[in-house]
């Protein structure tokens, strides 16, 4: 086993390096360069290129990857030549932001998923099933934008019970943001929810029809004791990865939430970095996610392996 | 669908009718499903006939009617610069339909086709594509989106072909897989001792059998398309204004959303029930055919 998870450590770091290459890369042919952009109308050429020297522009490609890549080894991800700042002081704040929206969401989220998943796995096709689902359809489907909308308009405009957008700094305190993200962490729910639970209500419906469930059953185990020890460990497994996929994917797809709530974190800044062509930034950001992507997938592996025997001998994908 | 040489490991049974009258079949007995086609058929109706039937210019401003409610002359009142919201919401469905339409082919083409190719040669060229596959696959979805388009700019069709490549990633990935299951099978292998070339077991034996897998991938993708569509539009890299176009009103109709809700509900009503339509769809017509897509990961 600890041969196959060494094995997922060396094709997890393969794959950051590739993402590396194409984010360097992809970054770079943004159009006009952010030289350009930084001394706008102003720039002569003089100014232009000693701007470029500065910033070691002018250094042939190959190189300037080296140079960044082999600072993001050691923590530190450039210059921000728009803001003037290092790219990690940016980050900063905006990333912690990010974490506690997300790990908010998922505290909620995917218990309540479960919950529900297993609610409608073993009422099948009966109302609860049938609401459930149909609600976890519209969830899953709404974009997030749309959802936030609705739920501004209810909650903070009619009901006025939240804020509709953070004013506050991207620096304050933990506790000062929480009255900000009650309906960001909705809105991210409703979407989380609805994949996870979907697996889970599968997961269940198979295991509660399979043989040994059946046996048990024949056996006269009582009911909740077939549930809980029996189908819900075995229903679980295969959630691990969509967990890990759907918290990754959290991340990334949080942006249009902290756009739509004026929400101080990575994803927003993500978006202006994109709008500014700051180049320093959105390899930055980019290289973050994908890190933690990757991160998520690997533990969601390894933890799979640990959990279930028949993982550890077969071949890995 | 259509069935191709002996693919008998499927269709055990000897079918009576074709594999499209048994799916068209399975599917009517579905009310989500044929709710779904409803819908989807509505919309697609919608986008081609609107320009000749909706009652006011799109892009007529009228300062004297700005933000009005709902009425009898504008059927979901008018946005702030007096504009027709019903009109405008009718019309707003037309590119994406249009963009996200070629790029489900554009999707299904190369990703399917690579993704066979992959599955069945199997050796180094497949695992090295396959890690940049991965790759590709752990940049956010937006980023890359907007990466692309950020470098690429956003003519239509720009957008067309940055949706197709982007979509078709994953698409390469559940092509392969798919392929897997068959690459061992006796026909395959009969095709391969008969001395078949690649192309003829690519295009004869593969492909007629994971073109199943690859249609409920490619209905999975559209919903997620359009959600990708939408969000960019909204973050104002879509559809290029004044063309009217859903995300890009709710994302303008938004700022006063206190003054005028009704500017912002009939483009979202029109991108929900579009985007629902084609989710109830997908999972009928996977479970027509038999296939499952509860394993969809939330791309």
């Amino acid at each position: 086993m600890v041969a196959l998870i060494g094995r997922r450590l060396i094709l997890a770091l393969i794959t950051l390096i590739l993402i590396s290459l194409i984010v360097f890369l992809g970054v770079e042919a943004l159009p006009g360069d952010t030289a350009t952009a930084y001394l706008g109308q102003m720039a002569t050429d003089e100014s232009l290129e000693s701007l470029r020297e500065e910033f070691g522009l002018n250094d042939p490609l190959h190189e300037r990857y080296l140079n960044w890549f082999g600072g993001i080894l050691r923590g530190d991800l450039g210059e921000s030549m728009v803001k003037r700042k290092p790219v990690v002081e940016l980050i900063g704040n905006r990333f912690r932001n990010t974490v506690v929206l997300a790990t908010a969401a998922a505290l909620v989220g995917i218990p309540l998923a479960i919950v529900l998943g297993v609610i409608a796995g073993l009422m099948r096709d009966k109302w609860p099933d049938v609401f459930v689902s149909t609600t976890s359809i519209v969830g899953m489907t709404l974009p997030g934008f749309v959802t936030a909308t609705i739920l501004i308009y209810v909650f903070a405009i009619r009901l006025e019970w939240f804020p509709a957008i953070t004013l506050v700094p991207s620096d304050v305190p933990v506790i000062e943001l929480l009255p900000n993200i009650v309906l960001p962490i909705i809105t991210l729910t409703l979407i989380m929810v609805a994949h996870i639970l979907r697996l889970v209500r599968t997961n269940m419906i198979d295991v509660m029809v399979s043989d040994y469930v059946q046996m048990a059953r024949l056996k006269g185990v009582p009911y909740w004791d077939i549930v809980f020890k029996h189908a819900l460990p075995n229903a679980m497994l295969p959630t691990i990865n969509v967990v890990a996929l759907t918290l990754a994917w959290l991340l990334g797809g949080v942006a249009i939430i902290e756009t739509v709530f004026n929400y101080p974190g990575i994803g927003k800044l993500m978006i202006a970095g994109i709008t500014d062509r700051d180049f320093a930034l959105v390899q930055g950001i980019a290289i973050i996610l994908a890190a933690i992507y990757i991160a998520l997938n690997l533990v969601a592996d390894v933890l799979s392996m640990i959990l279930n025997p028949k993982l550890r001998t077969a071949r890995g994908h | 669908m259509t069935v191709a040489s002996p693919s008998a490991e499927r269709s055990v049974a000897v079918r009576r009718r074709s594999p499209l009258a048994e799916t068209w079949a399975n599917l009517r007995r579905s009310w989500a499903g044929m709710l779904g086609l409803a819908l989807i058929l509505i919309h697609i109706i919608l986008a081609l006939s609107s320009p000749y039937w909706v009652p006011r210019d799109p892009l007529e401003m009228n300062s004297v009617i700005r933000s009005q409610a709902p009425s009898g002359e504008h059927f979901f009142g008018t946005d702030k610069l007096g504009r027709d919201v019903f009109s405008r919401s009718m019309l707003g469905g037309r590119v994406t339909l249009l963009v996200t339409l070629i790029a489900i082919v554009i999707s299904r083409v190369w990703g399917g086709l690579l993704g066979i190719v992959l599955g069945l040669v199997n050796g180094r060229a497949d695992e090295l594509l396959m890690r940049v596959v991965d790759a590709l696959l752990s940049i956010p979805w937006l980023l890359l989106l907007l990466l692309i388009i950020a470098v690429m700019g956003t003519e239509m069709w720009v957008q067309t072909l940055t949706f197709g490549f982007t979509y078709g990633i994953l698409t390469v990935r559940v092509a392969r897989a798919a392929t897997l299951d068959f690459v061992t099978s006796e026909f395959v292998l009969a095709a391969r001792a008969r001395g078949e070339r690649r192309r003829t077991i690519v295009m004869k034996e593969l492909l007629p059998n994971v073109l199943d897998v690859l249609l409920v991938d490619g209905s999975m993708n559209w919903s997620w398309m359009l959600l990708g569509f939408a969000s960019l539009s909204f973050l104002g890299f879509g559809v290029v204004p004044p063309t009217p176009d859903w995300g890009f009103m709710i994302a303008k109709n938004r700022e006063i959303l206190a003054v005028q809700p009704w500017a912002v509900f009939g483009p979202v009503i029109m991108l929900s029930t579009l985007i629902i339509g084609i989710n109830l769809f997908s999972d009928a017509f996977a479970k027509a055919l038999g296939l499952d897509r509860s394993q969809g990961a939330p791309v």
